[in-house]
């Protein structure tokens, strides 16, 4: 079936220029997906043209949850937009506040103590975990296995019981502050977190065996959706779904030093399939690297103070930044415009999921109608990180 | 920028820091060892460091910079540093130019994002700020951020290179009155959905975009969101929550509670009598 499968795919893509919203022809059918499908996460809509069962054309129609928060960031002080920003990639919060505290700590000069900065990596890593464990859970739903998202839903709460833990957030800790931190970590944190890595591990050995190892889900995963490396740098995929088509790009690594990763030691994983298996793989082992890289955190983490010393009334000098992490979904940037005030002038948001999905129409040209489900799953989007 | 350039001699941070990311490639080991001695440097943060914004160019820039003069010639009009960003501002007819240079010399395969600034302040002073106080107080003059602009409009993009893990972020000037820049997509096709956004926030066509439609918005959408003329709506549906409470002094002749839409009115009548009043002189005389 793939041999075929990539034969036609040549054949059928000069066809699918037609616009969708043109006239209806009598061969193809249009077919909407979502806003509300399951697979959409939220309220994304695709308008598929078909004919037959394979897609001619995709055009996902987004902005159905458009908050417009980078206009809301020029009425907001810098404290208050962490609130803002929390809510974009929502299930991992903590990893959206980390690039915006760090590029208003550049442009005021001022560096959070190492043991903020050993608490701000952990807790990223751990938005990581308890994100790449649904999707690997909520990957077996795409296909029409019904007992992996519950796996993946039970393994992610031990995580995000840490996560409030210490922040007092399930979802949205709000939980940096400019400078540092806003708490210590309760007594006893780290040996419980320590703990819970273990049934990290665990989780992605069992969802390894029940889905990964799954004939059925490679069958349906296994060349479908392929990215081309240099087509998927174009349109700006990024993070693992671009390393899952053997970019080896990891912002952790590769960028400008952020937070406590160059001290870490840990493996950048690719793939040189892209596919939405490949896509898969990739989070699995990203997310053992993660669980690997909390427990040399917790060996190393220092005493001391976890604020800077900060201005009462925070102002940040005039300047630009641009800071850009490594999220779970991807490359999450900000470009900040200070003009001195309580508040940034412009705030540019990039965030991962809106190109990650920007490759759809190139994407879903040629596949079956099955086949869209598993690639939208697998390119794991989130609806607020596309629409901000 | 010679402003910024002559504040900005010592860039002692800076150093450590080129040093540690060139470190940090060879081997862990010394990254450490830098990373330790830039946090000694950094320990205590100076005023001249929290002030300055543009530092000289690292070697990584140096080069980027060298190779876009090759091609570009007298298309960049002014290059500037950002926290080791290389920032190139080029002219409006070598935008295109930048895109298919930078992928190519560049080797910048990867579009990070295309999208517009309005550099206008935003008009929020007094009665206009729609009775909310609680939003920041910007600057009232028009200043323009790292690399200068020709006038209010900006369009802004940042490519990376998957390979080298190095970026640039290019800035071009867009007329206020017409604006429109050439589109990228004909090298980046990711540019697609961020030319089509920042045509729906900021009014600025593209050029060579093969369908211009809006995004997020819905279709019959008017204006243009993110400039800063455009208010932000829900503050004038309903008064900010903070100011609701507020009573009239005794003495005030208008209630200022409910927003600024009563005092903004009677400044507008006020301002109408005293100009039929000095219309009316001027037809006296």
């Amino acid at each position: 079936m793939s041999v075929d499968f990539a034969v036609d795919r040549q054949a059928w893509r000069h066809l699918a220029d037609a616009q969708v919203n043109v006239e209806l022809d009598t061969g193809d059918m249009i077919l909407n997906l979502g806003p509300q499908h399951p697979a959409t996460h939220g309220t994304l809509r695709l308008v598929v043209r078909l004919d037959g069962e394979r897609v001619v054309s995709a055009d996902p129609v987004i902005g159905y949850m458009h908050r417009g928060y980078e206009k809301l960031t020029e009425f907001r002080t810098y404290p208050q937009i962490t609130t803002l920003i929390n809510r974009i990639d929502w299930l991992s919060s903590f990893a959206n506040e980390v690039p915006f505290m760090h590029g208003a700590e550049l442009l005021m000069g001022i560096e959070a103590p190492p043991r903020a900065q050993y608490i701000r990596t952990i807790l990223t890593e751990l938005s990581r975990i308890a994100t790449f464990v649904l999707f690997l859970g909520e990957m077996g739903l795409q296909v029409g296995a019904l007992t992996p998202p519950f796996y993946g839903f039970r393994d992610r709460e031990h995580v995000l019981n840490l996560i409030e833990a210490a922040t007092g957030g399930r979802f949205h800790p709000n939980f940096n502050r400019i400078g540092g931190l806003k708490d210590d970590l309760p007594w006893g944190w780290i040996n419980e977190c320590r703990n819970t890595m273990k049934v990290v591990f665990d989780a992605c050995n069992t969802l390894e065996e029940l889905v990964a190892e799954n004939e059925i889900f490679q069958g349906r995963c296994r060349s479908i959706g392929i990215i081309p490396p240099e087509v998927g740098a174009g349109y700006g995929v990024s993070g693992s779904n671009l390393r899952a088509s053997g970019v080896d790009w990891d912002l952790r690594r590769d960028g400008k030093p952020y937070l406590v990763y160059p001290e870490l030691d840990f493996k950048v994983w690719t793939h040189p399939d892209g596919d939405s298996y490949s896509r898969y793989w990739v989070r699995l082992q990203e997310t053992r690297e993660a669980a690997r890289m909390v427990v040399q955190m917790l060996d190393r983490i220092p005493t001391g103070p976890i604020m800077a010393k900060v201005p009462r009334i925070i102002k940040v000098p005039e300047g630009e930044v641009w800071v850009e992490t490594e999220n779970p979904l991807g490359q999450m940037a900000y470009y900040v415009i200070s003009k001195g005030a309580t508040g940034p002038f412009r705030v540019k948001i990039r965030s991962a999921s809106f190109s990650n999905v920007s490759i759809l129409p190139w994407l879903l040209r040629g596949v079956y109608v099955p086949d869209v489900i598993t690639i939208l799953g697998s390119l794991y989007f989130i609806l607020g990180d596309i629409d901000r | 920028m010679a402003d910024d350039l002559e504040r900005e001699q010592s860039g002692a941070a800076e150093e450590v820091s080129v040093e540690q990311q060139l470190a940090r490639t060879d081997e862990p080991a010394a990254a450490e060892q830098a990373r330790a001695d830039a946090d000694e440097a950094d320990a205590p943060p100076t005023e001249e460091q929290a002030a300055g914004e543009s530092r000289p160019f690292d070697d990584v820039e140096e080069e980027l910079l060298a190779r876009l003069e090759r091609e570009l010639g007298d298309g960049i009009v002014e290059s500037a540093d950002a926290f080791g960003m290389l920032v190139v501002r080029v002219k409006p007819d070598a935008w295109r130019r930048a895109a298919e240079v930078s992928k190519q010399a560049l080797e910048c395969d990867y579009l990070s994002f295309i999208s517009g600034i309005d550099w206008q302040p935003a008009p929020r002073e007094g009665d206009e700020a729609g009775g909310d106080t609680s939003s920041p107080v910007q600057p009232t003059e028009m200043t323009f951020g790292v690399g200068g602009s020709a006038g209010r409009m900006q369009v802004f993009a940042h490519v990376q290179s998957t390979k080298h893990h190095w970026g640039v972020t290019f800035k071009t000037d867009v007329d206020e009155s017409n604006p429109h820049a050439e589109s990228w997509v004909a090298t980046y096709p990711g540019a697609d959905w961020h030319e089509r956004e920042c045509w729906e926030m900021y009014g600025v066509a593209f050029d060579g975009h093969p369908s211009l439609r809006h995004l997020y918005l819905p279709s019959e959408f008017e204006g243009h969101p993110l400039r800063k003329d455009y208010p932000l709506l829900a503050r004038i549906v309903k008064p900010w929550p903070g100011l609701v409470d507020v009573e009239a002094m005794p003495g005030e002749d208008e209630p200022t509670a409910e927003n600024g839409e009563g005092a903004g009115a009677a400044d507008a009548e006020r301002a109408d009598a005293a100009q039929s009043a000095d219309a009316d002189k001027g037809d006296g005389s």
